[in-house]
């Protein structure tokens, strides 16, 4: 017997003791539960813990990833301080970032509360808007690339039939950011959506009514009472899609990546360069395991500094997180409905 | 250009609702209006670029850089299909993809759902202390290891092969976390107990109880690890450094990067690495969306 995880269960069945109810039990007896839990944390040991306690290491060295590592100290941080182009991608990043996550979590309430309304073809419409973010990011990252082509997209296209100009998407410092946001916007939107829907679908009909007989109208309830009562969630979708615009990767490289065929790496004045992209390029295009390792700590620094500050979010509104998973086992099975 | 087709949608859906709603006030109709609206505008973006990629796929490269655009599907896609074929080795990556990501989706649900199941059901010491460890290894951003790893993986001669993109993800916090919240809401403790006095030890109560009960969670989180690593890009990018071992992913950035001009062939390949994952989405969707919903609200 090791069924102990409810109190109520381990008390209760003390009387009538067919077999011994053990609240806790050895190591030895314990072994089968220590089998099953061990892959993780072997895995995690080799695979993950070794190579970052590693990649501090190397961040202190000089290393093409061949010859002979050489210790330089805290070079390598030296002169990312003072590195323009690091800093580029740095404010690429948090640019794209923005210029993305504010549309697309605006967004994506939009779409909740729309599909909140009672409407037919609700299982059909969160199919549809969830697809993008199951699709191969690299088949998409093409399919945008030539969407949004200088000569021959359909964007452009579009424009010139509508009489108005072309705007150059791939050759623009603005173009390339807002081409790589309305990727990540596309992809995205619709998984948060369907987040914030779950959450509406789980706050109580009358707050609704209620504001309905307090005269409110579409936009008023939108921000005082759908809003208010999301924010749990909101706050978990912007923390999600921090770590996600500060990893971002796959669309500036595919599009702006060194492979490209022009030469350059980011695109024009390297406008689509992200700090992981640089971190890449540096590591495996120009060889620079130290520099590389440096760059993935300062961006690790980075999304601390952001850890923080959604920590602090969380905190300040200190009644925000629990009724989130208090409500949870009711909101998971209307979701499933 | 979806403007007219909106306002045409609209106003079928007008009708159909003033016939069929007679006695509802105009205001309740235009808020209807604007809604469904709202929503065809946000489907047809979504679906677009899938829908442009059709186009694309099926239209020679020529049909595709002229003006005006050709706007329907064309019949050009078996052809740009052999052309893929003919210049990468698509069918060996998609074997490779398949390979990586069902043998992932079958460990991680094996492997999770075992430690799952201890840390749901069972008490042993250091129990709680290992349960925050995996927790916080939540916290370590994966992109922070992309050099070490990759020298590791030379280390142990896997570069080039595809143990190095199954065996680090077989067994993952995300997954333990997840079914660890399925086994306790959902496996009764009594059922537990009732299989030990029957003579069951932990492995056999795992296999005859745990894994049914828990069908739904094991589902999702397989459909789940299957879409992410078919599509994980860097780490294939960084790690398969042999020209003969691809993924889909790898092997469509190739053909993007090599061949530049040849649209229709691109798209080809686009093609093959979206269709085989929208197929196990359709499949799977329900379970998939009202999982991913309950996981983040649990967050």
């Amino acid at each position: 017997m090791a069924v102990a995880e409810h109190p109520t269960t381990a008390r209760g069945t003390g009387g009538r003791q067919a077999g011994p109810v053990v609240r806790r039990r050895g190591l030895r007896s314990s072994w089968p539960q220590y089998v099953a839990i061990s892959p993780f944390y072997l895995l995690f040991l080799v695979f993950g813990a070794f190579p970052i306690l590693f990649s501090v290491y190397l961040s202190f060295t000089d290393w093409d990833g061949i010859g002979d590592i050489s210790f330089v100290g805290l070079q390598q941080y030296a002169y990312l301080v003072q590195d323009a182009r690091f800093w580029n991608a740095v404010s690429n990043t948090l640019i794209i970032w923005v210029i993305s996550t504010v549309p697309m979590l605006f967004l994506a309430l939009l779409m909740a509360f729309l599909l909140h309304q009672n409407i037919r073809w609700k299982g059909f419409y969160r199919v549809a808007f969830f697809v993008p973010n199951v699709t191969s990011m690299v088949a998409m990252a093409i399919v945008f690339g030539s969407i949004f082509s200088d000569s021959f997209g359909i964007v452009n296209s579009t424009l010139t039939a509508l009489g108005l100009p072309t705007i150059a998407w791939l050759s623009t410092e603005w173009g390339i950011k807002i081409t790589i946001a309305v990727m990540v916007i596309w992809r995205w939107t619709g998984y948060n959506a369907i987040l914030y829907l779950a959450a509406l679908q789980a706050v109580p009909e009358d707050v609704y009514d209620a504001a309905k007989v307090d005269g409110a109208g579409f936009w008023r309830t939108f921000f005082s009472v759908t809003i208010p009562m999301l924010r749990p969630v909101i706050l978990f979708t912007v923390i999600t899609s921090t770590i996600g615009g500060l990893g971002l990767f796959t669309e500036p490289q595919i599009l702006f990546g060194a492979a490209n065929g022009n030469g350059t790496v980011g695109g024009v004045n390297e406008a689509g360069m992200t700090i992981v992209l640089y971190q890449y390029d540096q590591s495996f295009s120009q060889l620079d395991f130290g520099y590389g390792s440096a760059i993935a700590w300062a961006l690790f620094a980075l999304a601390a500094v952001f850890a923080v500050i959604n920590w602090r979010l969380l905190r300040d509104r200190d009644a925000v997180p629990r009724p989130a998973s208090r409500t949870t086992p009711r909101r998971s099975k209307e979701v499933a409905r | 250009m979806s403007a007219p087709e909106l306002t045409r949608t609209s106003r079928a859906q007008r009708d159909r609702l003033a016939v069929t709603r007679p006695r509802r006030s105009r205001q309740w109709v235009l808020s209807r209006v604007v809604t469904h609206g709202c929503i065809l505008v946000g489907v047809l973006l979504s679906l677009f670029p899938f829908y442009w990629l059709l186009v694309m796929s099926t239209s020679t490269t020529g049909q595709i850089f002229g003006y005006p655009p050709n706007l329907l599907p064309s019949t050009h896609l078996l052809e740009n299909l052999r052309n893929v074929v003919a210049n990468v080795d698509l069918l060996g990556a998609m074997l490779n993809s398949f390979i990586v990501a069902g043998s992932l989706a079958l460990l991680v649900v094996l492997l999770d759902s075992l430690a799952a199941f201890a840390f749901a059901k069972y008490r042993f010491p250091g129990r709680d202390v290992l349960f925050v460890v995996l927790l916080v290894t939540f916290l370590v951003p994966g992109n922070l290891s992309l050099v070490p790893s990759f020298v590791l993986m030379s280390e142990l001669g896997w570069t080039g092969q595809l143990q190095a993109l199954i065996v680090p993800g077989a067994a993952n916090a995300f997954g333990i976390f997840l079914l660890r919240q399925f086994a306790q809401a959902s496996i009764p403790d009594e059922l537990i107990e009732s299989a030990t006095l029957d003579g069951a030890g932990f492995f056999r109560t795992w296999w005859s109880i745990a894994i049914p009960m828990l069908r739904g969670g094991l589902a999702f989180l397989g459909i789940f690890t299957f879409v992410t690593a078919w599509n994980d890009y860097i780490w294939p990018l960084v790690v398969l450094v042999n020209p003969g071992t691809q993924t889909l992913q790898t092997a469509l950035a190739q053909l993007n990067s090599v061949y530049t001009t040849d649209y229709g062939m691109i798209m080809a390949g686009a093609v093959v690495s979206v269709v085989p994952l929208i197929g196990i989405f359709l499949i799977g969707s329900r379970h998939f969306i009202a999982n991913i919903a309950a996981g983040a609200l649990k967050g």
